[in-house]
């Protein structure tokens, strides 16, 4: 049986410093997280800004899951003493490498992801807020959610999903990697230009995705140099022994919350279909993965076909509807408990399908759903409009531009995106932590007792209450520790003392 | 492909409200070009004017 899947997503924003001659990008971010925290203190008076700091003790990015570990590989935080805070909401807010990044509490469904998600750019959103009252008069930080500087950079937007350990790390691969590489044709952000080295002689002027062109390898370690497909990370952040954590790197960073849902709820399907060895002997694997990644992205007809490993050859699009076909049937035989629940398991199917439907018939029908689709849409009008050749760098800055943050030049709100969280589910997110994970303890403890916790990570928490050693509660359940289970403990607990005592530890 | 076939008439079976719904929904050609004029009309005003020195300045290092 499928477990039940917990999802997260990452986001690392890329950032501008206006009126300053020479940024200093990892500055610039922990102005912004500071000054962001700084303001929410004060919001919440509680008597001066309490912080709370990223325990780095269960930490290994060197443990690889196809059973080895590299020596030497440290969070990049305990080496440069970057600023790491956690929220009330469950999630983290760091600088990581140059940018500022947000990670999403655990979530129970891929919906409550989608509004995690959105909190965090609304986060991102006050704290270009608070910089901005901080910083000198004609200085300004501003944020975009895209993964390209379109100068051969780019920064992630990584997914999470829980798995059962017991699933053999290659079958995972096998069925994962047909899916990413053909994925693109409905979770790709649009780019203009190219940034690959060479592009087999194909003109390239916009493509699907911003992360295509970064990604050299199959399967690894890596995620700054030679990024691969698929992401051997091996740190579950819960119990070893039964969890896995599929740390994914490929995705791009939507504007669109369709996209996001999709994204991670297609996903999701995906892995439990795995779980349940549902593919039998289909085998999706490319011939030759990295060159089909990107000539899926860049093609815009989504009609060229791509060799698979036995020969036979294939279209993004069949992959997909072969995908949806299998998922409906362990739908039907397993019911949707394991994807987060009937309501959201039976819309992710149904979305799934009307953007595949999209895609085949007229993908322009999409420009409410998919990014790609929007700023291409956009793009051509301005090309129509005042004649401008694909290089023209008006459109290479309208790229940039559909992914800046700020309110009033937000284009993703302007072209008319669907929306599947409301504004008020958005500001609740930014403070109140999903009441279905482990994350309602972490936030709570930290809404609770903010002066009586030393450090707190994904599965685990230190508290300090004074004049006793520091005392850390391991949550190695990403399942427990919900509203349900947890709500009526805290809701008794005077302080993170009476919490301890009645924890009994 | 006869697994495909049969999701997208299951789908079409599901749906036949939708598909009525759309010529009165739908706007005609002009009215969303006019629309879309008067976006971009809207957007320029925000963007910066000079893009050549937008997109050079758009330098982001260090990222995963």
């Amino acid at each position: 049986m499928a477990l039940p899947k917990v999802y997260g997503i990452e986001t690392e924003y890329g950032i501008r410093h206006t009126g300053v001659t020479d940024p200093n990008p990892i500055a610039a971010s922990s102005v912004l997280i500071n000054a962001y925290l700084a303001s929410r203190a004060l919001r919440a008076d509680q008597g001066g800004p309490e912080r709370v700091g990223w325990d780095f003790e269960d930490e290994h990015p060197g443990d690889d899951a196809r059973g080895f570990s590299r020596d030497g590989a440290q969070p990049p935080e305990i080496e440069t003493h970057l600023v790491n805070a956690v929220l009330t909401n469950g999630a983290r807010y760091y600088v990581d490498h140059a940018h500022p990044e947000y990670s999403s509490p655990e979530c129970s469904d891929p919906l409550q992801a989608v509004r995690f998600d959105r909190a965090g750019e609304r986060i991102l959103v006050e704290s270009m807020e608070a910089a901005s009252r901080q910083l000198p008069d004609g200085q300004e930080i501003v944020v975009y959610k895209n993964n390209s500087d379109r100068k051969g950079n780019s920064y992630g937007c990584h997914e999470n999903y829980l798995m059962d350990r017991n699933v053999p790390f290659a079958q995972i691969v096998k069925h994962v990697l047909p899916h990413f590489v053909t994925r693109q044709i409905w979770s790709g952000a649009g780019k203009v230009g190219c940034e690959a080295a060479t592009t087999g002689g194909v003109e390239v002027p916009f493509q699907l995705t911003q992360r295509a062109d970064f990604f050299e390898e199959e399967v690894g370690l890596e995620t700054t140099l030679k990024r691969p497909i698929i992401n051997t990370r091996d740190e579950p952040h819960a119990d070893a022994s039964r969890y896995r954590r599929l740390h994914v790197i490929i995705g791009d960073a939507n504007r669109s919350e369709v996209q996001t849902f999709l994204k991670l709820g297609v996903t999701g399907f995906i892995l439990c279909m795995v779980e349940d060895d549902w593919f039998g002997d289909r085998d999706f694997t490319p011939a030759a993965p990295v060159l089909t990644l990107r000539q899926i992205s860049y093609d815009l007809t989504l009609r060229k076909p791509f060799e698979l490993v036995d020969g036979t050859t294939v279209t993004a699009l069949d992959v997909q509807w072969e995908h949806l076909g299998l998922a409906r049937k362990w739908a039907e035989e397993n019911g949707l408990e394991a994807v987060g629940g009937e309501l959201v398991g039976s819309e992710v199917l149904r979305r799934w399908e009307q953007v595949l439907t999209g895609l085949e018939g007229d993908p322009d029908s999409l420009a409410d759903q998919l990014d790609w689709v929007a700023k291409r849409k956009l793009l051509e009008a301005y090309r129509e409009r005042d004649g401008l050749e694909w290089r023209h760098p008006k459109l290479a800055q309208l790229d940039l531009v559909y992914h800046d943050l700020r309110p009033g030049r937000d284009l993703a709100s302007k072209l008319g995106l669907e929306r599947l969280v409301t504004e008020a589910e958005v500001a609740s997110a930014v403070s109140t932590p999903p009441s279905t994970t482990r994350a309602w303890f972490r936030g709570q403890c930290l809404e609770r007792f903010p002066g009586q916790i030393a450090a707190a990570n994904w599965d685990s928490m230190v508290f300090d209450v004074g004049g006793e050693p520091l005392k850390r509660v391991a949550m190695m359940e990403p399942l427990r520790g919900t509203e349900e289970i947890v709500g009526p403990l805290l809701e008794g607990c005077s302080d993170a003392g009476e919490l301890l005592r009645r924890l009994g530890a | 492909m006869a697994e495909r076939e049969q999701i997208k008439k299951t789908s079409t079976r599901e749906t036949p409200d939708v598909v009525d719904d759309v010529p009165t929904t739908s706007k005609k050609g002009d009215e969303l070009k006019a629309e879309m004029d008067d976006l971009l009309d809207e957007i320029d005003e925000v963007l910066e004017v000079n893009a050549e020195d937008f997109v050079r300045s758009y330098v982001q290092k260090g990222g995963q």
